[in-house]
């Protein structure tokens, strides 16, 4: 049995305690270890985005994390995203605006969406399609994604505190 | 895809980094921001028995100046290089160098020491470096030491920097006020190497070049630096005439390797056509 090293951290506001090797992925201690699949594995290879998740307030592709370099961090998934029962301004908008299709891409889309309008509330379309460049999606051509995020942007600024 | 195991190790300053890097020996490597030496083991290309990781060493990090030099602590983000003012401000090249690099969540992890010491020849800032004639401080255990860029980059993978040394600085003279600066960088989509760039710092008296600077990525096995074109151009107007020796001289020293991105005729016509449209976007920018 190879050694392992405890690590906490919060995910999605609550703490959380985990036994890992070293080498273990951020990725795979949250789909296998914490329950929590709305990440997903896509290319492992810090390309497609698919497993993008918030790590102390930054956008990062977690199969390119070690799980034990977020000891003490503050980790937020798609699974944080709704509050009580209610989606969240960018799960709605994804909904009405049909940005998704198959929606492998979609819990990696979110979040970064959602780490992109906390540092530009208001971005242009050129703004989105560079924020959003790290997360790829095989089906929608990206026009409706861009959609969402925008209307998102839009019900937000109306309503903050639903941030 | 999961790395071969290693044992992890987590310094939180410079010393305890070289203390561990001497006793571990050649079996151990340093992590910066992970994203090119994590895929690597997870290929088996590298399979280091010890893994000393820097991102807690907070010293490393940081941007400031100092006298006539930008000191950028070599643990700095790609993102951070981007939201410093104080970078866009002196040596923007280096910003826009940044933002042609991978995408978001790669720039909040990928460090601009990670980049340089990796000696991949696709990687951008060994060429930013050179056309900024920047210098690296290699910390290790007897001390400092300061490596010019120009010289730095030996071959693929391979640096001046030694097994029991760590990148910790990267210094880079302030270019003068009123120089123009631009990194063009051809790629075939977003995250991808280069298939060829070229970086330009130009300073022009008297409407003739008075000084310029030309980097290369990715079309030998290190980043280069086009000194013979640099020697054409200086105390010359930029014109078609002298554009395209230039842009011949730099095609003149590529080596690069074939691959999907395209095979060396096409690659080096790309630096030729690169290190033309660098000089001319350069060029409008300067001010006299």
């Amino acid at each position: 049995m190879a050694k392992t090293l405890p690590v906490s951290f919060k995910l999605n506001g609550k703490p959380v305690a985990v036994e890992v090797e070293g080498r273990e992925l951020l990725i795979y201690t949250l789909r296998e270890k914490l329950g929590h699949t709305g990440a997903h594995i896509g290319c492992e290879t810090s390309h497609c985005g698919a497993c993008t998740v918030d790590c102390n307030g930054l956008s990062v592709k977690s199969c390119t994390v070690l799980t034990v370099q977020c000891e003490g961090a503050e980790v937020l998934t798609v699974e944080g995203l709704e509050r009580g029962g209610t989606l969240h301004a960018l799960q709605q908008a994804f909904h009405e605006q049909h940005g998704l299709q198959c929606g492998y891409c979609t819990p990696g889309m979110l979040m970064r969406a959602y780490r992109l309008l906390q540092e530009n509330p208001n971005p242009s379309e050129q703004e989105i399609r560079y924020g959003m460049a790290g997360n790829l999606c095989r089906c929608t051509g990206y026009q409706n994604i861009v959609k969402a995020v925008q209307a998102a942007a839009r019900k937000l600024s109306a309503a903050p505190a639903a941030a | 895809m999961i790395p071969a195991s290693f044992d992890y190790h987590a310094p939180r300053s410079i010393g305890e980094a070289l203390s561990l890097l001497s006793s571990l020996g050649d079996g151990a490597k340093l992590l910066a921001g992970g994203h090119s030496l994590l895929p690597m083991m997870k290929l088996r290309f590298a399979q280091p028995a010890h893994l000393i990781d820097l991102n807690r060493i907070a010293e490393l990090r940081g941007i400031r100046e100092e006298g006539t030099e930008l000191v950028v602590g070599a643990m700095s983000t790609e993102a951070d290089l981007l939201g410093s003012a104080i970078v866009r401000s002196k040596v923007p090249l280096l910003a826009e160098g940044a933002a042609s690099i991978a995408d978001p969540q790669v720039r909040n992890k990928g460090t601009i020491g990670g980049d340089i010491s990796h000696g991949d020849p696709g990687n951008d800032h060994p060429a930013l470096m050179l056309a900024l004639d920047a210098s690296f401080v290699l910390t290790g255990p007897k001390g400092q030491r300061r490596v010019k860029a120009d010289g730095y980059f030996l071959g693929i993978y391979a640096t001046q920097l030694a097994l029991d040394e760590i990148l910790t600085e990267i210094r880079i003279p302030i270019p003068a006020a009123g120089s123009g600066w631009s990194y063009q960088k051809l790629k075939r989509k977003t995250g991808d190497f280069a298939t060829a760039a070229a970086a330009v710092v130009l300073q022009m008296k008297g409407g003739n070049v008075a000084r310029v600077a030309i980097g290369l990525t990715n079309v030998a096995p290190t980043a280069l630096r086009a000194h013979a074109a640099e020697a054409a151009l200086t105390g010359k107007p930029l014109n078609e005439a002298s554009l395209r020796d230039a842009a011949r001289l730099a095609m003149s020293i590529c080596n690069p390797a074939p691959d999907q991105r395209g095979d060396a005729a096409y690659k080096t016509a790309m630096c030729g056509e690169m290190t033309r449209r660098a000089l001319q976007a350069a060029a409008a920018r300067v001010r006299t």
